[in-house]
């Protein structure tokens, strides 16, 4: 079987750039969950904190529901073994989801400060250990995975070897970075003054870690190279090494005051280093560490070109209507959030809600 | 082992998640129906009410989402064969639901709660009708999914994968329309019930007119609503039980526990004893199951036996007879709840007629409780559907025991512990919640954020 087709190659590129919208967008979300705790004062910064992200963070976070649905639909193989594989992986995602979704909708719903700190803390871990999780998984994808025929099996603690954990905290370390700017634009006063100072020892940490993962990766080499069609290694690791020059760009940025081209800066660097996991995987949807033969490739995981011509044609047509109403609710929500005159921290103040 | 525990898991968050989703899908159509009242008639009741009962939506909603989450990654974590061999099919349905459905949800429930006093009142209201469609097209795609379990159409089997052939026919499927209307009208049911319920025990222990006659308005139109829409669930589910003795003979039998093809079969309401036949004591009522299976006094329905004969025949030998007490009890409390709710509203109905709806101490009780009865009926229709397909997970292609992931019985026991631990916890937490939106007072108008707030910058509603 050919290691992939124009269609399923599609595809692949799509699921990779559901998977890139995902991190750029719950990124900031995921970084202002962690970030919160380091510029937050009292209960209404965290407040503050919290409503930022407020109308966004759940559309964000279809994106990964999308994706899921997507890779189902077009590599029901990818899916299946995928998951299975990585099972308590992507439980401990879910179960920090769960978390931190109730916690945005749950806050504001009683007047007490012990309900709120939980909540709070709640959102922090939540999008902490979410953020850490994925990083972990996807620097797995891209040094590939000790693979059988029953597909990966080397459970959880299989999945944190050094370079991984090294890429979880880079993931960590960048979405913390992209959460304070997106602070920085939408707060004011001195809540955004804080969240632009920690933005910029984040913005070290995030440049530093993402380059040591992409080092350690262009370093590793991959077995499932010799699968036909791969991607040249020169492809991703310049894709790497761009995400890196752009996270020093928005280092500098910020330190400059232009918080809005630092996180595009931030923004690029997360598609880019999404671009690079993908570019290294590809043939391969599940990459084999030990041996190309055993990898999963894009054509084996493929769905029928009839599934994937009904799934080009909807999201042909849906996709650009998603995008506008998306970007809609941004330019609606454009402008910074006040701190309240009286700066008073009894709940429901506006709206009642 | 892990096949048992992989079913447990499944069954759990399906279960807990769908105690949600009608709630969600039918409280957001009722908001969205008040708010229309309050900006086409300029009522202030009715802005107020919508107010209230948004509140009580969100944090519906908020446990519908995040244990949605779940199911999108339930099929490859527990079910990977089942994934592997759907997946072009079942995954089609379930992708488009998140681009096409689940995007509208969650960006104009974010604009709808932000966005008050913000977006014009509406381009506002707009947004809640967005939400409500994103809801109906959620159910609708993902009932298009289960549907094609329950009846496939549209494939050929290639290689061990079920191919898609007809994307026209998955969308098109007769199991899939009325299950669709049958979930819908149930889901605005059970929305209907618990403003009913709610509002009636707020119209009692209002402290002035203004509240007791809003909540009373509100009650009586959900009396209306309730009866409408459970008539509407008990029709379609007609048609439904019709499709499925054509499609799905055994879960026929199985509902009635009906060993033996019988014509002019009757329909026992209950049966104390065990199934396996020899019951020692039923009420039955003559004719009902071929009634409800055809539509006909003395309609053939076919029998367990006669249908494990048919399928050990063609499939092969094995058991292909579901859990019979499970099926034949599910049955009943669905219908039994359904019943009680065309009761109840009617009774509501002609209370309110005779101007004795808030006062009927009775009533107060009957519509408190009735908060309950479409919860019963949703869990027990939809264990009733999935548990009486069994031992298929798609009927006739593949067995449940077949779909199964291959991941070792403690993961999946440790993974369900956890599931249980933390859904009980967000159940208690969603119910002092709702208890306390529940007693909320209705907003005063000028509590809400006026023009004067700043109209452009987003408020803090978290």
């Amino acid at each position: 079987m050919a290691t992939f087709t124009g269609l399923s190659a599609l595809w692949f590129a799509v699921i990779g750039l559901l998977w890139a919208g995902y991190f750029f967008l719950e990124g900031f979300d995921f970084g202002v969950g962690m970030v919160s705790p380091l510029v937050s004062r009292d209960d209404t910064d965290r407040r503050l904190c919290m409503n930022a992200v407020g109308p966004v963070w759940d559309g964000n976070e279809v994106w990964l529901l999308v994706a899921g649905g997507a890779t189902f639909a077009a590599f029901p193989r990818w899916y299946g073994l995928l998951f299975q594989g990585a099972y308590l992986a992507l439980f401990l995602v879910l179960m920090a989801l769960i978390v931190r979704g109730v916690s945005f909708e749950f806050r504001g719903k009683l007047d007490s400060a012990g309900w709120r700190r939980t909540w709070d803390i709640a959102n922090f871990a939540g999008s902490l250990v979410a953020a850490l999780v994925w990083g972990v998984a996807f620097t797995n994808f891209v040094h590939g995975l000790p693979v059988s025929a029953a597909g990966y099996t080397g459970g959880l603690i299989g999945l944190l070897n050094p370079p991984a954990l090294v890429g979880g905290l880079a993931a960590l370390a960048v979405f913390a970075f992209h959460g304070s700017l997106f602070l920085s634009l939408k707060t004011s006063g001195e809540l955004m003054q804080r969240a632009r100072r920690v933005a910029r020892p984040l913005g070290g940490a995030a440049a530093v870690l993402l380059a040591v993962t992409v080092a350690w990766a262009a370093a590793a080499g991959r077995p499932w190279q010799a699968l036909s069609g791969a991607v040249p290694a020169g492809v991703p690791l310049a894709l790497g090494v761009l995400a890196v020059a752009s996270l020093a760009a928005a280092l500098l940025l910020v330190t400059r005051g232009w918080d809005g081209f630092a996180f595009a800066g931030t923004g690029a660097a997360i598609l880019l280093s999404m671009g690079a996991v993908f570019a290294v995987m590809f043939p391969a949807v599940i990459p084999a560490s030990n041996g190309a033969a055993l990898s999963l490739t894009v054509g084996a995981a493929a769905s029928h070109p009839y599934t994937l011509v009904v799934m080009t044609i909807v999201a042909a047509i849906f996709t650009p209507l998603v995008l506008l109403y998306q970007g809609w609710t941004y330019w609606v929500f454009r402008q910074r959030l006040q701190r309240p005159i009286a700066a008073a921290t009894a709940e429901p103040a506006a709206g009642g809600r | 082992m892990t096949l048992d525990l992989a079913r447990w898991q499944f069954a759990i968050v399906t279960v807990f998640h769908f105690f949600f989703v009608p709630m969600t899908i039918g409280l957001c159509f009722l908001v969205a129906v008040m708010q229309t009242l309050a900006v086409l008639r300029k009522d202030e009741t009715w802005d107020r009410l919508s107010r209230f009962f948004g509140r009580i939506f969100l944090i519906s909603l908020a446990v519908g989402v995040v244990t949605g989450i779940v199911l999108e990654f339930q099929f490859g974590l527990n079910w990977s064969a089942y994934s592997v061999f759907v997946g072009n099919i079942f995954g089609a349905p379930l992708a488009i639901e998140g681009l096409l459905a689940f995007f509208l949800e969650s960006t104009f429930i974010g604009l709808w709660v932000f966005g008050r006093g913000r977006l014009s009142p509406r381009l506002h209201l707009a947004t809640i009708w967005v939400v409500s469609a994103g809801t109906i097209l959620s159910a609708f795609f993902i009932l298009a999914a289960n549907a094609w379990m329950q009846h496939p159409v549209g494939y050929t089997v290639e290689d061990g994968q079920a191919v898609l052939t007809d994307f026209g026919a998955l969308l098109g499927n007769s199991t899939l329309w009325a299950s669709f209307v049958h979930t819908v009208a149930a889901a605005f049911a059970t929305g209907g019930a618990l403003v009913l319920g709610i509002s009636i025990w707020r119209a009692h222990r209002a402290p002035g007119d203004v509240e007791r006659d809003a909540f009373r308005r509100g009650a009586t139109l959900m009396c209306v609503v309730v009866l409408v829409t459970v008539v509407v669930t008990a029709v379609s589910g007609d048609l439904q039980a019709r499709l499925m003795d054509v499609q799905q003979p055994m879960k026929m039998a199985a509902a009635e526990a009906l060993y033996n093809t019988q014509n002019g079969a009757s329909f026992s309401l209950l049966t104390i004893g065990n199934l396996s036949g020899q019951p020692i004591f039923q009420i039955r009522v003559p004719h009902l199951l071929s009634l409800i299976a055809d539509l006909s006094w003395n309609g053939q329905v076919i029998g367990i036996n006669q249908m494990q004969a048919t399928e050990a025949a063609r499939y092969g030998a094995g058991n292909y007879t579901p859990v019979l007490w499970l099926t034949y009890w599910c049955f009943r409390a669905m219908i039994g709840a359904g019943v009680l709710m065309i009761l109840g509203s009617a009774w509501g109905i002609w209370l309110s007629w005779r101007r004795r709806l808030v006062p009927s101490r009775w009533f107060r009780r009957a519509a408190l409780l009735g908060i309950a009865l479409p919860v019963v009926a949703n869990a027990s229709g939809w264990i009733f559907t999935e548990a009486g397909r069994q031992p298929w997970i798609v009927y006739g292609l593949m067995e449940t025991a077949k779909g199964v992931s291959t991941v070792s019985a403690a993961d999946v026991a440790g993974t369900l512990a956890a599931f249980v631990a933390v859904y009980s916890i967000l159940a208690v937490l969603a119910a002092i919640l709702v208890v306390r939106a529940a007693r909320h007072p209705l907003d005063r108008v000028d509590e809400a954020p006026g023009p004067d707030e700043t109209p452009s910058a987003p408020g803090l509603v978290y």
